[in-house]
């Protein structure tokens, strides 16, 4: 059988090393390209490099099947004529293995970094809300030791009961770190050692009034939430005003939301209104869009001397 | 006998520092007061020869409580935890004990002031310059308005006027006078609300309707209120880029 001229044993042979050449061109580009991933300027150079792997194969092809494969006269001018379809085809060919190699590493990279950016993501918001949760009052703790301090000399067995309610009080703190989310029962449990604590230190300045629905109780919500918006209001009440400060938290279950409500007196005299969200409240702000991706479930509103946070905690389904 | 005034709006705190002064006999306790009003009420009356003295504490605080009072006696701060004053303190060699503290630390305090009663009070008329510049005391200006105390919030103010020693603090009820310097109130106001726009006078923006060119050069702001402010060739230009015009 004859093709083009040639006899079928050349034609096979022509083909085997054509192609041997071609797929090893091409492994070679796809490993350059796994560890040198040309910028995007750079493309020139994936073009020279591709024009290059053409030249080498085809020179080789050239000499190896001239030279040593095929001692033939009328072959070697057979391949000089076919040169130019053969530099097209390898050139092709190879193009289209450097372009589909860089786009398939170029996906590879992308998810990778995506991947990267995530966990990176995850582990910031970890830390921030970590740290959130722990922001305790250095005031608060050292006024309670020196209140401590104080009932030791005159009522010891009171200081002992404040030792025990402070003691709790942090144990809850470090405790709840791995648990993040409660119901509201347990919240306020721990809420009512922090007032209690409180109301010792303030003595008669500072009263509370607590009214949980009961449908309530069961709702749950990101553990320590409630003590830095309590202590914002105690604050904003017993430094801004002279009289007497009554806290009002009150619960309600609305639609299967959990709404807490904290009140405090103020006075809108002297209060600057935009001074009203103190850094307290910021930072329980910041817990909930992290937590929620929502800026909308803290809200505050000031009315006549009564200033209120209202808080509210969708439910998981 | 040496007259003594505890001022801390924690009634614990206060009875412990009753506690340890029992000791030393040649102190008496005048008064104990649980807010800085009753704390100037009682400096005034008793004339103490030495204070304790909180400075987180209702409505006005011990720093502003202290510059309340013409007579200034002797202060040991009593304090928890509040970076802000502890610097202060450092800055001026002021002693102060940390809550909690015990009888011993308590008495050393005491023996120190015994020992130097006269330069403590110097040291406090710097710590109180110190003080006036927290961020706490640019939100409002306390006042001594006759008898009764005035706490003026910074964006009720209309505009501040030099007057000798003092500076006339204008607002819709009038003006009162503050014994400060321009630069003082410079450095501590909000520099996005209050614009130095003459040598004697510090405008709120916030009240400012309009300015008209007066006289060469010189230009003149109308207040919300009606008055006029003037405004000089350099602080023209300062105006010009807080308002944005």
């Amino acid at each position: 059988m004859i093709w083009y001229g040639c006899s079928f044993e050349i034609a096979i042979i022509d083909a085997l090393v054509s192609t041997i050449h071609l797929l090893l061109a091409s492994l070679l580009l796809l490993n350059t390209l796994r560890y040198y991933m040309p910028q995007k300027e750079r493309f020139i150079h994936l073009f020279a490099w591709c024009v290059f792997l053409t030249a080498i194969i085809i020179i080789l092809t050239r000499l190896e099947l001239t030279g040593l494969l095929i001692h033939n006269h009328g072959y070697s001018e057979f391949f000089d004529r076919s040169v130019v379809i053969r530099i097209s085809l390898y050139f092709l060919f190879i193009g289209c293995i450097a372009l589909m190699s860089v786009i398939w590493y170029n996906r590879v990279e992308q998810d990778e970094r995506g991947k990267r950016k995530q966990d990176l993501e995850k582990l910031a918001k970890d830390a921030e809300l970590f740290k959130l949760r722990q922001q305790l009052q250095p005031h608060f703790l050292f006024n309670s030791l020196n209140s401590i301090n104080a009932l030791i000399g005159v009522r010891p067995a009171e200081a002992r009961k404040m030792v025990q309610q402070l003691s709790d009080f942090l144990r809850g703190t470090l405790k709840k770190e791995e648990q993040q989310w409660v119901n509201l029962k347990e919240e306020m449990q721990y809420l009512q050692l922090y007032l209690d604590i409180e109301k010792v230190r303030f003595g008669n300045r500072l009263s509370t009034v607590v009214n949980t629905d009961e449908s309530a109780e069961n709702l749950k919500l990101p553990a320590l939430l409630l003590q830095p918006i309590v202590e914002n209001a105690i604050k904003f009440g017993l430094y801004d005003t002279m009289g007497e400060t009554i806290i009002i938290i009150s619960a309600k279950n609305e639609d299967n939301k959990l709404i807490v409500e904290v009140q405090n007196p103020f006075d809108p005299e002297t209060s600057a209104p935009q001074q009203g969200t103190g850094f307290g409240l910021k930072s329980v702000q910041r817990r909930l869009f992290l937590l929620f991706a929502r800026n909308d479930l803290l809200k505050t509103t000031a009315k006549e001397n009564i200033f209120t946070t209202t808080v509210t905690i969708p439910q998981h389904v | 006998m040496y007259k003594i005034v505890i001022i801390d709006d924690e009634p614990l705190a206060r009875s412990i520092v009753k506690e340890y002064l029992q000791k030393h006999t040649e102190l008496e306790l005048s008064q104990e007061c649980g807010d800085g009003f009753e704390g100037v009420k009682a400096i005034q009356q008793h004339k103490p020869d030495l204070i304790f003295l909180d400075i987180q504490m209702p409505k006005i605080n011990g720093f502003e409580m202290l510059e309340l009072v013409d007579e200034r006696p002797a202060v040991i701060f009593t304090t928890a935890f509040d970076e802000y004053a502890i610097k202060a303190f450092e800055a001026h060699a002021i002693d102060y004990l940390l809550k909690p503290f015990n009888q011993e630390r308590f008495d050393k305090a005491i023996a120190k002031w015994l020992q130097q009663a006269d330069s403590t009070k110097e040291s406090t008329k710097d710590l109180l310059e110190t003080a006036s510049l927290s961020p706490a005391q640019a939100q409002r200006i306390v006042i001594k308005d006759g008898s009764k105390i005035k706490i003026i919030p910074a964006h009720e103010v209309f505009y501040l006027e030099a007057a000798d020693d003092y500076v006339k603090v204008h607002t819709k009820d009038g003006y009162f006078l503050k014994s400060k310097t321009m630069g003082h109130f410079e450095q501590v106001l909000d520099a996005n609300q209050f614009v130095r726009s003459h040598r004697s006078y510090i405008i709120n923006i916030s009240q400012i309707t309009r300015i008209d060119p007066y006289e060469k050069d010189n230009h003149v702001a109308v207040l919300k209120s009606g008055a006029k402010v003037p405004v000089s060739r350099s602080g023209y230009p300062k105006l010009k880029s807080v308002l944005g015009f």
